[in-house]
C-alpha cells in the first residue's frame, strides 16, 4: 500500500486515493490510480478526451463505487459511503456539464448548500424556534457572502438557469464552497469561457484556497490554465496514471506528447488542444 | 424546552404560535358568524373547499416542493379517513356509551373528532413511511405506478372488511383488535356521526389554517429548500451533501400526514358517502388536478385550484359528470401552455403582475407563434431529450 495507508507518517493529506480501480463490462475505466492532495494544495488531474477523468471524480465522490482501492479524505475512509455522506466529510465538486437547481433564485441556490449542515430538523422549522432562526440568519449571510466573493451578488434574486453561462458556473463555485468544504473538485471550470472570463476564473480559483482554506484538485482541458496554477500535475491516459509530476516535468514527458498528440507515424491532430 | 433556558422564550413562544391563534380565531368566526349568515348551502360548499385545500396543499409538499409524482393520496386520506372514522364512532359508544355527542365545536364528540382526525392522520404518515421505503428509490413514473399501486391496494383491503357494527352493546363488548375488521366493506362507513355540516365547519377550517402554516414554513425553511433541491436536481442535491432519501421520505410522511387529517374530515362531514369505491384512483386524480393546475410548489395557487375544482363542478352541476373531460382538457392545456402550474413556484403575493399583464395583452400574439412553430420545436424537443439521456449518466 502507498503512504495513505500509513497517515501518520506524513502530514494527513486532504484527500487521498489508494489503487482506485473501476470498469465498466469489459471497459477498463480506470486502473490503479493513485495520487495524494496535500492540505491547501492544488493539483491537476489531466488526461485527452475519454481518459477517464469524471469517472475518477465520481469515484471520489461516491457516485460510482470503486472495484478495488480507497478512498480517503482528511485520513477518514469514505470508500462504500454515498455521495452525500462524502460531501459532509468534506468533498465537495462542481459539474462539467452545469447542474443547478436551475428553477430557484441565486440565492437560494447558495443558501441550499449553506444550510446543509444545520441541525433545526422538521419540528424546529415548523416552530420557528430561536435555534432555527439564528441558523436561517446565518445560512442567509454566508450565502450572501459567498456571493460577493464570487461577484454575483447582483444576480442573488434571478433565477439560476437565467443567468449567463459564466455566472453559472461561479454559481457553481459558490454552491460548493457554502458547504464549507475541505476539498474542492473542479471539473472543467473554464469549459467554453473566452479569454476573458477564463482569466478572471484563473484569478479566482487561485484566491479561493486562502480565502477559504481549501484544497483543489482540478480537471481541465485547458492546458495554459492547469500548466499555470497547479503545482502537481497527474496524466491519465485510458484510465491507467502515465504521468506524474510539477509542471514543467509533465510539458516534457513524452508519454503524454504521445497520449495527446499520437505517435509520430500517425497524422498529428492540430496543436491547439495540447498548447494555449 | 423551559422558560428559563432561552432569553427572550414568551416571545420566541409567541412568533412561533401565533398563527395558530389566528387559526383558533378565522375557525371561530366560520363557526359563529360565516356559517350562519350565508346559510348551509353556501356554508357547505365552503366546507367541501376547505377539505379540498387540506388535500391539496398537502399533496403538494411531495408533488410539488419535493417533485416526487405520488398518485397515491386517496390512499392516505383512506387511511386516515377510515382510522379516524372508527375512533369516532366506536370510540365514542366505548368512551361516552352514545353513538355521538353533537356540541358544535368543542364538545367531547368534537374533541374525538380532533383527535381521531390526528390519530388517522398518524397513520396515515406511517403508511407514508411505509409506501416510501422501497419506492422513493424510484423515480419519476415508477413512483407514480407504485404510489397508485398502493391507493388501489388500501381500497381493496377496506372492501374486504365486515359490516360496521351498529349495536352499541356488542360494541361495548367488542374488543378494539376486533373492531378493526368492522369498516363497513364495500357498502361504506356507515352509522357514524356526522360533525362537521354546514353550521359545524370549526375544524375544517382550523386544520385549512394548520396545512397551509405547516407548508408555508416548511417552504421557506432550510428544509424546504432541500426539498426543492432534490427536485431541481437530485444527482447534485446529493453531492452538496443533502441525504436525498431521507429527503423525499420526510416529504412523503408530512404529505400523508395531512392527508390522513383530510381524510378524517372527509369522513365527518354530512353528505360525504365514506365508501372504498369513493376513495380510489379518481379521488387521487382529483387531488393532483389541484396541484398541477395551482402550480408545482405554490400554497396560494393550490388554495385558487381548490376553489376552482370545488366551484366549477357545482356551478355546471348538469355537467358535473363530464368534469373529468374539463380536467382532461385543462391539464392539456397547462401542460402546453404554463407546464409549471398557474402559479409555479411562486405565491400569490410574489408575482410581479406587470408582468403577467403583458403576457396576457401578449397572449394571442403568442398562441399562433406557437402553433406555427409547434413542429419545429417538437424535433429539437426529441433531440434535446436524447441529449439528455446521455448526459443524466453521471
Amino acid at each position: 500500500m502507498t503512504a495513505a495507508a500509513a497517515p501518520a507518517a506524513a502530514p494527513r493529506p486532504a484527500l487521498a486515493a489508494v489503487r482506485l480501480s473501476k470498469s465498466f463490462g469489459g471497459l477498463k475505466a480506470v486502473t490503479d490510480l493513485s495520487f495524494e492532495l496535500p492540505t491547501g494544495g492544488l493539483h491537476g488531474l489531466i488526461g485527452p478526451n475519454g481518459a477517464g477523468k469524471t469517472t475518477v471524480f465520481n469515484l471520489l465522490t461516491g457516485v460510482y463505487k470503486p472495484d478495488t482501492g480507497a478512498v480517503h479524505v482528511g485520513g477518514q475512509p469514505m470508500t462504500g459511503k454515498k455521495p452525500s455522506e462524502i460531501a459532509q466529510a468534506g468533498l465537495v465538486r462542481t459539474f462539467q456539464n452545469i447542474r443547478l437547481f436551475g428553477d430557484l433564485s441565486v440565492l437560494d441556490n447558495v443558501r441550499i448548500a449553506a444550510g446543509v449542515r444545520a441541525r433545526s430538523g422538521l419540528w424546529r422549522s415548523l416552530l420557528r424556534t430561536p435555534l432555527y432562526l439564528r441558523e436561517e440568519a446565518e445560512i442567509r449571510e454566508r450565502a450572501r457572502h459567498l456571493l460577493d466573493v464570487l461577484g454575483i451578488a447582483h444576480r442573488a434574486d434571478e433565477i439560476a438557469k437565467s443567468l449567463p453561462y459564466g455566472d453559472q458556473r461561479r454559481l457553481e463555485i459558490a454552491r460548493a464552497l457554502a458547504t464549507r468544504p475541505t476539498v474542492l473538485l473542479l471539473d472543467e471550470p473554464v469549459a467554453g469561457m473566452n479569454t476573458g472570463e477564463k482569466k478572471a476564473m484563473r484569478g479566482l480559483i487561485q484566491s479561493l484556497r486562502a480565502q477559504f482554506d481549501v484544497s483543489i484538485l482540478l480537471i481541465e482541458h485547458d492546458m495554459g490554465l492547469v500548466m499555470d496554477i497547479c503545482e502537481h500535475i497527474t496524466v491519465i491516459d485510458h484510465g491507467v496514471t502515465i504521468a506524474r509530476g510539477v509542471p514543467a516535468e509533465i510539458q516534457s514527458d513524452p508519454a503524454v506528447i504521445e497520449a495527446y498528440l499520437g505517435v509520430p507515424d500517425e497524422p498529428a491532430p492540430t496543436a491547439g488542444e495540447i498548447g494555449s | 424546552m423551559s422558560a428559563r433556558a432561552t432569553p427572550g422564550f414568551a416571545g420566541a413562544a409567541v412568533r412561533s404560535l401565533y398563527p395558530i391563534v389566528i387559526g383558533f380565531t378565522l375557525a371561530y368566526l366560520m363557526q359563529t358568524v360565516v356559517a350562519v349568515s350565508i346559510g348551509d348551502y353556501y356554508s357547505k360548499i365552503l366546507i367541501d373547499i376547505g377539505i379540498a385545500i387540506v388535500l391539496g396543499v398537502s399533496l403538494g409538499i411531495v408533488n410539488g416542493y419535493a417533485g416526487q409524482f405520488s398518485l397515491g393520496h386517496a390512499g392516505f386520506m383512506a387511511v386516515g379517513g377510515y382510522t379516524a372514522a372508527a375512533i369516532v364512532y366506536y370510540g365514542s359508544i366505548k368512551l361516552f356509551g352514545t353513538k355521538a355527542i353533537y356540541g358544535g365545536s368543542l364538545g367531547p364528540g368534537e374533541l374525538l373528532l380532533c383527535a381521531g382526525c390526528v390519530a388517522g392522520g398518524a397513520l396515515a404518515a406511517v403508511a407514508g413511511w411505509l409506501v416510501g421505503q422501497p419506492s422513493l428509490r424510484l423515480r419519476g413514473d415508477y413512483l407514480a405506478i407504485v404510489t397508485l399501486g398502493f391507493g388501489e391496494i388500501i381500497r381493496v383491503l377496506i372492501k374486504q372488511t365486515d359490516d360496521v357494527v351498529l349495536s352499541e352493546k356488542k360494541v361495548a363488548a367488542a374488543s378494539w383488535w376486533s373492531l378493526m375488521d368492522n369498516l363497513g366493506g364495500g357498502f361504506g362507513f356507515i352509522g357514524g356521526p356526522r360533525y362537521i355540516d354546514a353550521k359545524n365547519p370549526f375544524w375544517v377550517w382550523l386544520f385549512v389554517v394548520v396545512v397551509c402554516l405547516v407548508a408555508y414554513r416548511l417552504k421557506y425553511s432550510n428544509r424546504g429548500r432541500q426539498l426543492l433541491a432534490v427536485r431541481e436536481n437530485e444527482i447534485a442535491a446529493e453531492a452538496m451533501g443533502i441525504k436525498t432519501t431521507k429527503a423525499k421520505v420526510s416529504a412523503f410522511m408530512t404529505s400523508a400526514f395531512f392527508a390522513g387529517i383530510g381524510g378524517g374530515l372527509y369522513a365527518h362531514e354530512l353528505g360525504n358517502s365514506m365508501r372504498p369505491a369513493d376513495l380510489g384512483f379518481q379521488k387521487s386524480i382529483d387531488i393532483v388536478i389541484i396541484v398541477v393546475l395551482g402550480g408545482m410548489g405554490s400554497i396560494s395557487g393550490a388554495v385558487i385550484a381548490a376553489i376552482a375544482v370545488t366551484l366549477l363542478p357545482e356551478l355546471f352541476r348538469s355537467f358535473a359528470e363530464y368534469r373529468m373531460i374539463a380536467y382532461a382538457l385543462a391539464l392539456i392545456i397547462v401542460m402546453l401552455l404554463r407546464p409549471q402550474g398557474l402559479l409555479g413556484l411562486q405565491e400569490l403575493w410574489e408575482v410581479e403582475w406587470r408582468a403577467v399583464g403583458r403576457s396576457i395583452v401578449t397572449a394571442p400574439a403568442r398562441l399562433a407563434r406557437w402553433i406555427a412553430t409547434a413542429p419545429a420545436r417538437a424535433r429539437a424537443a426529441l433531440r434535446a431529450a436524447a441529449d439528455r439521456r446521455q448526459e443524466d449518466r453521471p
